[in-house]
């Protein structure tokens, strides 16, 4: 039986020392009339061996194509390491570490997180994780209510380029609760924000701007910082992790700096995976900390005064609160967290900026390549991170299926969201020189033979 | 269990210019990035080789109970074994290396998949729709209770703003009906664990959405009213909502859609054996019923026929209007769900009998054992389901062994605690669940244990300051709170 010990003489022995005849006769309590047969739809088993050959071949169908794909997932290279000890059985098996006494390891390494990703987002504190960046906006939304309890509105006001998925899943989640999201005008040239046009009176309690934005500009963070905490609003803020080895980190920014930093955590050692599991990160202000969800870890002493850790700050949780707790967070992401910690314990500052240095070469590489081609040119002005829209003198779609036949991903179809023919690309440090050439020269091909 | 060599931070390692160089990209390059925009200070990462960085997790996670190293019977989080070949699989680089955003035509692998697993949860749960998008189960429940909410609403039923939970119920059920702006009616427990029948009547009425159940109970027994709950609660206009916590007791013997449950959210990492990780990643699969199948959030995979064949694809806000909308930035944790799957087709149809068989015969024969040994079982008149509650009132009087310190105790016997003071209306509890996956052996050594823990507290040993074996001995709570160390900030 896959993964059952019993014997049948055990499962005698046992049924014996119950004092029943059968297992059937432990569901006595459960009326008959609802019990079934059988799963008619559930296949038969298959062996370890068989299953993998599935799998394989499946894996097979799916390919390996070059992908040029960003918005929102990265490709970046894991070091061999980061895996081979996450997925080690004290890691991988293990639970929330209820019993400290018998976690150290997790907890020591959550504490480790928490200090390498406020020091990279250059906030005070930090969580155990959220289950992503998508749902980590609308955690924190919800946190800015509580935290800015003068303000009513339970209005949050959007940057333009604050990723709309995410948008859509604040409002899924923090909706529930009466909280309503609007967007800032943006500036037509740039993509950013236009502070000529900045709405007054709305009384916001949050104003959330991602850096860079979800179509890979460059926004004056500072400024609309400031202009947040004139209207009594929280910043928050949604950053690449990978970025903040070159760029200004949210507690910088402006004169008091952003109040929450979130983001996706998966370019921190996390494979793509057709979208999780990621994890979300979320760090604040000291002063706001009893108004942060999920976990969080602190440093202690034990009994002999030596150092340890344990989860701290629990009255504002699920388990303990119920119905009045900060949010129904309960698990975190804590293996993505253990392989971010060991990620970013690997490359260390200089590691990483050498990773975004590199993205941000390739990228401009990338745009450069592209925009020598006749129908191509930026939508955007400004600069940018390591990703960057271009607009097309024809649809999207069909040309990225000729690609893909090619097995070329060359982009993410920014058409829906912009109202023009564009296109969003994302070259990282994954991409050789040799790589970057193959794609701007299937991408001529392609536009040339009209194909597209 | 070792104690630590050395209790050193990763960060009391570096040392200036030190890195692990092969994991480095070759080329640097100037920015194009105006200077105003740069960082200026040097945030503190680590700077170790890699070696060191190795040995230093390494270490860490030889400081942690797992289930591939200990006996884990912690209850209402059925910690069974996580097969490996699940894990392999599920990180075969064409699956680990998609892009979520990446073109079906590059994804049916993965789809075909994922369209499997749908119809595996549909079957085993008795639901008409699945969705998985949900990122844990307490997003599952969010995800069931809005639909509860929008299906109240699209009949322009306003008023229906109350959920009620049993008192015993999971912290999450009323923590989300919160957070789905409703409003949480308790109702009371009877002695012999069902929900009180009397006050569940009290309650219901015009305003009730919905009801959130467990079954088996967190209580560790089935709820034999279920039927007649269900039909109050149908009568009275509301849906029924159940937590599949505890759907391993049950798994292809009775399913909650034949219980009438409007909607299930599934934890696939207690049910489906994908890793706990240490507090996550978690799954919370949602099942619905007819009634709900509008409001399923996305994206669904869907299916169709193109010249013959089967194509997958992904089912949108255009193909199901009236969702509740998208939880996750793409499709939730889908190398989570490849677990699943995997596991799922390893157990088969009869594999899947099995788990709900043996973990009940497990739990059932942990109990009478315990109970046979002096220990008081909670409901001593009721048959266990994949858990049960061992309550440590009379010791703790007679003897001060509260259950935190058999908990404790436990540890330096190399076994990992039963879950302690849930549900908190069983004093001094302790809910364990042994799982399928356990044999009869570590069962019987583990009563052992138990019996030598109870046996040198009436000896006079005392546990106030246990463990003694780990890394740390107990650590001070009233500290972390107060004087909060959250970051390591060396000044």
């Amino acid at each position: 039986m896959p993964f059952i010990p019993h014997t049948k003489n055990d499962t005698k022995e046992m049924l014996e020392a119950i004092g029943v005849d059968s297992i059937a006769d432990l569901f006595d309590e459960i009326p008959p009339e609802l019990m079934i047969e059988h799963l008619p739809h559930v296949p038969h088993a298959m062996s370890e061996m068989e299953i993998s050959r599935l799998m394989r071949q499946r894996a097979k169908v799916d390919g390996s194509p070059m992908c040029f794909i960003g918005a929102g997932a990265y490709e970046h290279h894991i070091p061999t390491a980061v895996w081979d000890i996450a997925t080690r059985g004290e890691f991988y098996s293990a639970y929330t570490p209820y019993q400290a006494e018998a976690s150290q390891g997790t907890l020591q390494t959550i504490y480790e997180y928490q200090t390498m990703i406020t020091e990279l987002t250059g906030l005070d504190v930090s969580n155990a994780s959220l289950y992503d960046g998508a749902s980590a906006l609308a955690e924190a939304s919800l946190m800015a209510v509580r935290t800015n309890r003068r303000v009513k509105s339970g209005c949050v006001l959007l940057a333009p380029g604050v990723n709309p998925v995410y948008e859509q899943v604040a409002a899924a989640i923090a909706g529930a609760q009466g909280l309503t999201f609007e967007r800032l005008p943006q500036d037509a040239a740039s993509g950013n924000i236009d502070f000529d046009s900045l709405p007054e009176g709305r009384e916001p309690v949050a104003v959330v701007v991602q850096q860079p934005s979800f179509v890979g500009t460059l926004d004056d963070v500072d400024r609309l910082t400031d202009w947040a905490h004139e209207q009594g609003a929280l910043l928050i803020s949604i950053v690449n992790p990978t970025s903040l080895a070159l760029l200004q980190p949210p507690g910088q920014w402006g004169e008091q700096g952003a109040d929450i930093a979130i983001g996706e955590g998966q370019p921190l050692g996390v494979p793509m995976s057709s979208g999780g599991p990621y994890f979300g990160f979320m760090t604040c202000k000291q002063k706001h900390v009893r108004q942060m969800p999920g976990r969080i870890v602190g440093r202690t002493t034990d009994l002999d005064d030596n150092p340890g850790f344990a989860l701290t700050l629990q009255a504002r949780e699920q388990h303990i609160r119920r119905s009045k707790a900060t949010s129904n967070i309960c698990t975190n992401q804590g293996l993505m967290v253990t392989a971010s910690t060991i990620y970013m314990s690997l490359l260390g500052y200089d590691g990483l900026v050498h990773v975004a240095n590199t993205s941000h070469a390739n990228t401009v590489l990338l745009a450069d390549g592209l925009c020598a081609i006749d129908g191509v040119e930026r939508l955007y002005e400004g600069p940018f991170f390591h990703e960057v829209a271009l607009k097309l003198d024809r649809p999207i779609a069909p040309l990225l299926t000729t690609l893909a036949d090619r097995d070329i991903l060359g982009g993410f179809d920014l058409t829906p969201i912009v109202g023009v023919d564009a296109l969003l690309v994302c070259a990282t440090e994954t991409k050789t020189e040799a790589d970057i050439s193959t794609y701007v020269a299937a991408f001529a091909d392609v536009m040339a033979s009209g194909n597209a | 269990m070792n104690k630590p060599m050395d209790s050193n931070l990763i960060f009391d390692k570096s040392r200036s210019g030190r890195r692990a160089f092969a994991q480095a990209p070759a080329k640097s390059a100037t920015s194009g990035i105006p200077e105003s925009m740069l960082r200026t200070d040097k945030p503190r990462l680590p700077e170790a080789s890699e070696l060191q960085t190795v040995r230093h997790f390494t270490r860490l996670s030889q400081m942690n109970f797992s289930i591939d190293t200990q006996f884990y019977p912690l209850g209402s989080c059925t910690m069974k074994y996580n097969p490996r070949a699940c894990n392999a699989l599920a990180l075969l680089p064409e699956f680990a290396g998609r892009h979520p955003l990446g073109p079906v035509s590059h994804g049916q692998g993965f789809l075909t998949c994922m369209f499997e697993l749908q119809e595996m949860l549909k079957d085993v749960t008795g639901m008409q729709g699945v969705s998985l998008t949900p990122m844990a189960g307490a997003q599952g429940e969010f995800a069931g209770v809005a639909m509860i909410k929008a299906y109240h609403e699209a009949r322009g039923d306003h008023e229906r703003t109350e959920i009620i939970c049993p008192d015993a119920a999971h912290g999450t059920n009323p923590a989300t009906a919160t957070m789905c702006g409703c409003v949480v009616k308790e109702v009371p427990t009877g002695p012999d664990g069902d929900v009180d029948m009397d006050a569940l009547r009290e309650v219901l009425g015009p305003k009730t959405a919905g009801i959130m159940l467990t079954n088996p109970s967190t209580l560790g027994v089935f709820e034999r009213h279920i039927k007649d709950i269900a039909d109050m609660v149908h009568d009275a206009g509301g849906l029924l909502y159940y937590d599949g916590a505890n759907l391993n007791a049950i798994l292809g013997k009775v399913r909650p859609g034949d219980m009438d449950f409007d909607v299930i959210h599934m934890n696939l990492h207690k049910t489906f054996s994908t890793p706990h990780g240490g507090g996550g990643p978690g799954s919370g699969a949602v099942g619905v019923n007819d009634r709900l199948l509008p409001f399923m959030p996305i994206p669904v995979v869907g299916s169709s026929e193109v010249d013959g064949e089967t194509v997958y694809d992904w089912l949108t806000e255009e193909d199901i209007p009236q969702s509740i909308g998208r939880l996750s930035g793409f499709m939730g944790n889908s190398g989570v769900l490849l677990r699943a799957y995997v596991y799922m087709r390893m157990l088969g149809r009869d594999g899947m009998q099995r788990v709900s068989e043996y973990a009940t015969l497990n739990a059932n024969y942990l109990a009478v054992r315990l109970r046979d040994a002096g220990f008081e079982l909670a409901f001593p008149t009721r048959r266990a389901s994949h858990e049960f509650i061992v309550t440590m009132k009379h010791e703790a009087r007679a003897y001060n062994l509260t259950a935190m310190d058999v908990a404790k105790a436990l540890l330096d016997k190399n076994y990992h605690a039963p879950t302690t003071y849930f549900p908190l209306l069983v004093p001094e509890c302790l809910l364990i669940e042994p799982t399928e996956t356990e044999s009869k052996e570590t069962l019987d050594n583990f009563v052992t244990a138990m019996i030598e823990v109870a046996t040198a507290a009436k000896e006079g040993t005392e546990f106030k300051e246990a463990p003694y074996t780990m890394p740390v001995r107990r650590l001070d709570d009233v500290k972390a709170a107060r004087q909060l160390d959250l970051a390591y900030r060396p000044e």
